[in-house]
């Protein structure tokens, strides 16, 4: 290869690497202070893209000079930091005290919410913005011709991190910003307006991400589906660059931008993963990130989030169990889809408590447990469909398969915790998902397998949906017990303080891989039903949007109550499939409700119950 | 409890109408459940939705199908996964008595929808989904696709540049799932007889939704290729084309692109739209014959205010093929309606659309031509309509793929 195709190839990763550290180092900012996961990072970019291509046409009609184009874009990141305030004020504002993960879920809303206001604001149709005046034309860079946008892009990053820098080291509010992002508690005892500090904080980062999608619009068009493909990528680059490091974010952007420009040229096909890839392998060797630091506040003494004490189910609650339990029975008394819909709330449920095992239990937030609930359903649909085998060797093989990965994975994953730990899942799932989606010749690919049904005689919807009761139950109620049995309680104590239960002698590690691997297998189980009840599977089951409903599940029943997430299962997919029939706008709907249940149930629904029940009435 | 006792007023009201119904002068109409991504694909499936309500209430102001009966559509949003579409296809089936299903866009949901149609032996008319799985290795008796697949969309275009032997070095840019990979296969083998000789110099599969256009751009450019085959589409397509009209990546080269004449996909491209692409699409505008076509146009625009989209045709044909199989059928038994299905002749808008009973793919063809810009729009110029009929899978490779089904 020539050495000038070679420079105008890094050039463009140069140019993809400055855009995305523009996005990242927002996302990074936001997460440094206000520890939020802010999954409405994506949205605020496209809601940039967005408004520069409707603000920005508007003023090149005045006159079409390069300042105006630069005035819209800059004009549009303000107007999407403005909304990170509404968000910050209207929403985050009332749940900086539940538990960290909630804010994730009420994010998540935000996401389906915007997703869905971008539609009826601007319309399905993608919409391209125009090119930036001055800077249509391509510059020749020895015989190669590179686009003088692009290159102008390449200082655009530095330009923002030098900004970021001053800001930071020169200014008040930069010093707070860095004092936070050190010790949140320390800054507030010292009397910082922490309101005002958040507000602030939220403004940047939602404005960076907004300028991010603005400066996109000569190159890409704004449609509905921009948010989710680049808040992985955000992610990806915060996190190798270590979270709440701005410099960090900025050597990751880099390292991505250019092994993407690079990598297409050797392997095309394997994009999807290169990151990811790149991910797990810095967290394996640097746990936290490239410049990230250890928590301040990891080594002291917090409430944890989570169970504290398992208990004993209290009369109210065995009434409820109870009543749950009868209408598990009693569905096919009222019609073949309400049993249908029975039989998938008990198969989310059991993925559900099993994430809750490691959640709850166990402090490990996993951000890819659908990959160990789409492995036991590969691992069982490929018996079927590959081998011949029936549906009962099959269900059998489900939990070995999840809990074979998981024991794999696990082994990396354990090393790590908090957020990094989070990632790390993330990254082994998109590592399993890109290997379902490009092993076509054994997995289908991305059109999947057909032909998982179950053997004869429980092929009937209703012998299925008890099948799948008694499995799903018994699972359900192994986990309770095991969460009760000493092996929970070392989790527990692993998870709230590792050195202590260090000191007393307990593997914190060994034991963290072992429930990783009970968890993985529990999930695996439960994917293995979901196969057979609905006859395919394909990559979606190990997506990032099936992680994120196991989440919101385990979140919406109560992360601090064993049997909340089946609850939790049964209220989430019980408002989808309420929601989905009714408008084209069901996402709305359900990013409402979410959010409807984080403001009024801040502790889920298990949690919302246990105060019901302590409050005298 | 609410909802059993609402469940025992079904039941009852099913019970009295079905005792009631020779005597009401007004037969029930005829449910057909119709699930598409209604919400994620929404720049396809609601033009094509907006058609079907055209076409349904056409069908029923002339007096309905079946001596009478009037036909009406359940309209359902898939969630654009399998999971969620088996589901709510069972709804359909089982909540909404449907008497068969029809539509999906996406390939894995189309397949899995087909599959569960099999299981529960109800009628599936796949619209949308492209892949050549749906009527070849993984076909079943009660799935038939109407569009034409990715092969013959793709045998179209090779079709279009056969004998052009100057052209000897391609480069494939497809997205990576697995509409861009087959649409890749079948065009690496059609080459093949297209121009013999020919020689394929790079491949790039961006990740779908997420193409990195400059390094993708670079990359081809580097191969010197003497033309591209693209199968990009949406976002992907409109980044991909801007990059490379910048970086020269186009000129003196041909490109021969699936899909990019469809007006979903040429409006957003606007002043961008690179001219002389050999492309399918849908220059509606200029479709003369039949006459039913420009009714449709008129029709159409004079309801939804908007120009139709590939979509809009898809679903419109969708409904006449529909009126009329019920029609010849005279039953909502699904194992006559297949057998009525198979080779069933429509006269649709588009002109004779016969659904091959050999493997269930109708005959609906489309538009091949190159692209134009107009003004600052998009279009296409020398069009012209490519009858599927001529681009089906040849039978002997049909009936060794299909052997299981």
């Amino acid at each position: 290869m020539e050495w000038s195709f070679l420079l105008v190839q890094a050039l463009s990763g140069l140019a993809s690497a400055s855009s995305l550290f523009v996005i990242a180092s927002g996302l990074t900012i936001v997460f440094g202070v206000t520890r939020i996961v802010n999954f409405a990072h994506g949205s605020f970019y496209m809601l940039g893209a967005y408004v520069a291509v409707t603000l920005v046409p508007w003023l090149l009609e005045f006159e079409r000079s390069p300042t105006l184009f630069f005035v819209g874009v800059l004009a549009s990141a303000i107007a999407v930091g403005v909304l990170g305030v509404v968000m910050e004020v209207t929403l985050l504002r009332r749940i900086y005290r539940v538990p960290e993960l909630f804010q994730l879920l009420a994010t998540f809303g935000v996401v389906l919410i915007v997703q869905d206001l971008v539609l009826l604001i601007w319309g399905p149709v993608e919409i391209a913005g125009p090119r930036a005046p001055g800077l249509r034309h391509g510059v020749y860079i020895l015989d190669q011709r590179f686009p003088a946008y692009e290159l102008f892009l390449i200082f655009v990053g530095p330009a923002v991190l030098a900004l970021l820098w001053l800001l930071m080291h020169r200014t008040r509010f930069g010093v707070l910003i860095r004092a936070a992002t050190q010790d949140r508690e320390m800054v507030g005892a010292l009397g910082v307006n922490q309101a005002m500090l958040f507000t602030g904080t939220l403004f940047l980062g939602a404005a960076l991400a907004g300028l991010g999608g603005a400066l996109q619009i000569p190159r890409v068009s704004a449609s509905s589906q921009m948010d989710l493909s680049i808040i992985t990528e955000a992610f990806v680059v915060t996190v190798i660059g270590g979270m709440g490091s701005v410099p960090g974010a900025f050597i990751a952007a880099l390292l991505i931008g250019l092994l993407q420009a690079f990598g297409v040229l050797i392997f095309p096909k394997i994009t999807l993963v290169l990151v990811f890839l790149l991910m797990a392998a810095v967290l394996v060797v640097k746990p936290w990130g490239l410049l990230g630091r250890p928590d301040a506040a990891a080594g002291r003494a917090v409430l944890p989030e989570g169970i504290l004490d398992p208990g004993r189910l209290d009369r109210a609650g065995k009434v409820l169990l109870a009543l749950g339990l009868i209408t598990v029975l009693a569905l096919p008394l009222v019609d073949a889809y309400a049993v249908k819909v029975g039989t998938e709330v008990l198969i989310l449920a059991l993925a559900a408590v099993s994430l809750n095992f490691l959640v709850g239990n166990g402090g490990i937030v996993s951000f890819g447990h659908a990959a160990y609930f789409g492995l036991g359903a590969y691992g069982a649909g490929l018996l079927v469909v590959k081998a011949g085998m029936p549906m009962e060797p099959a269900l059998i093989a489900a939990p070995i398969a999840g809990g074979a990965a998981a024991a794999l994975f696990g082994f990396f994953v354990v090393r790590l915790s908090g957020i990094y730990l989070a990632m790390l899942t993330l990254a082994f799932a998109q590592i399993a998902y890109a290997v379902v989606f490009q092993w076509v010749e054994v997995t289908g690919g991305d059109n999947g397998l057909v032909g998982v049904w179950p053997s004869r005689w429980a092929a009937s919807r209703e012998v299925y949906h008890y099948l799948t009761a008694v499995v799903t139950l018994a699972a359900i109620v192994f986990l309770r017990r095991v969460i009760h049995a000493p092996f929970g309680a070392t989790l527990r104590a692993a998870r709230d303080s590792a050195q202590r239960a260090d000191a007393i002698g307990v593997d914190v590690r060994m034991h963290r891989w072992l429930g990783f691997t009970l968890a993985g297998a529990a999930a695996g189980l439960a994917g293995g039903l979901y196969a057979f009840s609905k006859g395919s599977i394909d990559p979606t089951l190990l997506g990032i949007p099936m992680s994120v409903d196991f989440l919101s599940m385990i979140l919406l029943g109560g992360i601090q109550s064993v049997l909340g997430p089946v609850a939790g299962a049964a209220a989430f997919h019980a408002l989808k499939d309420f929601f989905l029939p009714l408008t084209d706008h069901w996402r709305l709907f359900l990013g409402l409700s979410i959010i409807g249940m984080v403001l009024v149930f801040p502790r889920g629904l298990a949690g919302a119950f246990a105060s019901l029940r302590r409050r005298p009435a | 409890m609410t909802r059993f006792t609402l469940h025992r007023r079904t039941l009852g009201a099913v019970a009295l109408a079905t005792l009631a119904r020779p005597a009401f002068a007004q037969p029930a109409p005829i449910r057909i459940g119709e699930l598409n991504s209604y919400a994620r694909m929404a720049a396809f499936a609601v033009p094509y939705r907006n058609a079907m309500q055209l076409a349904q209430d056409a069908v029923n102001a002339a007096g309905g199908v079946m001596g009478g009966r009037r036909i009406e559509f359940v309209f359902r949003d898939d969630g654009s996964t399998p999971g969620d579409a088996v589901r709510v296809a069972e709804e359909l089936l089982t909540r909404e008595n449907v008497s068969f299903i029809a539509g999906t866009f996406l390939s894995n949901v189309g397949l899995a929808v087909a599959d569960f149609a099999n299981q529960r032996k109800r009628l599936f008319l796949a619209t949308e989904p492209l892949t050549d799985a749906i009527t070849m290795a993984q076909g079943n008796r009660y799935t038939w696709r109407v569009r034409p697949g990715t092969y013959m969309q793709t045998k179209m275009l090779t079709d279009a540049i056969a004998g052009r032997t100057a052209l000897n070095r391609w480069a494939i840019v497809a997205p990576n799932y697995e509409y861009g990979q087959s649409a890749a296969a079948n065009f690496k083998r059609l080459l093949a007889t297209a121009i013999p000789g020919a020689e394929i110099v790079a491949e790039q599969f961006p990740a779908l939704g997420r193409v990195d256009a400059g390094a993708t751009v670079g990359a081809l450019a580097q191969s010197r290729p003497d033309a591209i085959f693209n199968s990009l589409f949406g976002p992907d397509l409109t980044a991909f084309v801007r990059e490379g009209n910048t970086r020269g990546l186009f000129e003196r080269r041909t490109v021969v692109s699936l899909l990019t004449g469809e007006p979903e996909y040429l409006i957003p491209l606007g002043e961008e739209t690179p001219e002389g692409w050999i492309v399918t699409g849908y220059p509606w505008e200029q479709v003369e014959a039949p006459p039913a076509h420009k009714a449709f146009i008129e029709a159409y625009r004079a309801r939804f205010n908007d120009t139709p989209r590939k979509g809009s045709l898809l679903g419109y044909v969708t409904v006449q093929i529909i009126a009329n199989l019920l029609n010849k059928a005279n039953t909502l038994d699904n194992e006559a309606l297949v057998d009525a299905l198979a080779d069933l002749r429509t006269d649709a808008i588009v002109g004779p659309v016969t659904m091959r009973g050999l493997d269930h793919q109708g005959t609906l063809g489309t538009w091949v031509g190159e692209t134009t810009l107009n003004g600052r729009q998009g279009a296409m110029k020398n069009a012209r309509y490519a009858d599927g009929a001529n681009f089906l899978f040849p039978e002997a490779e049909v009936r060794a793929a299909r052997r299981s089904a």
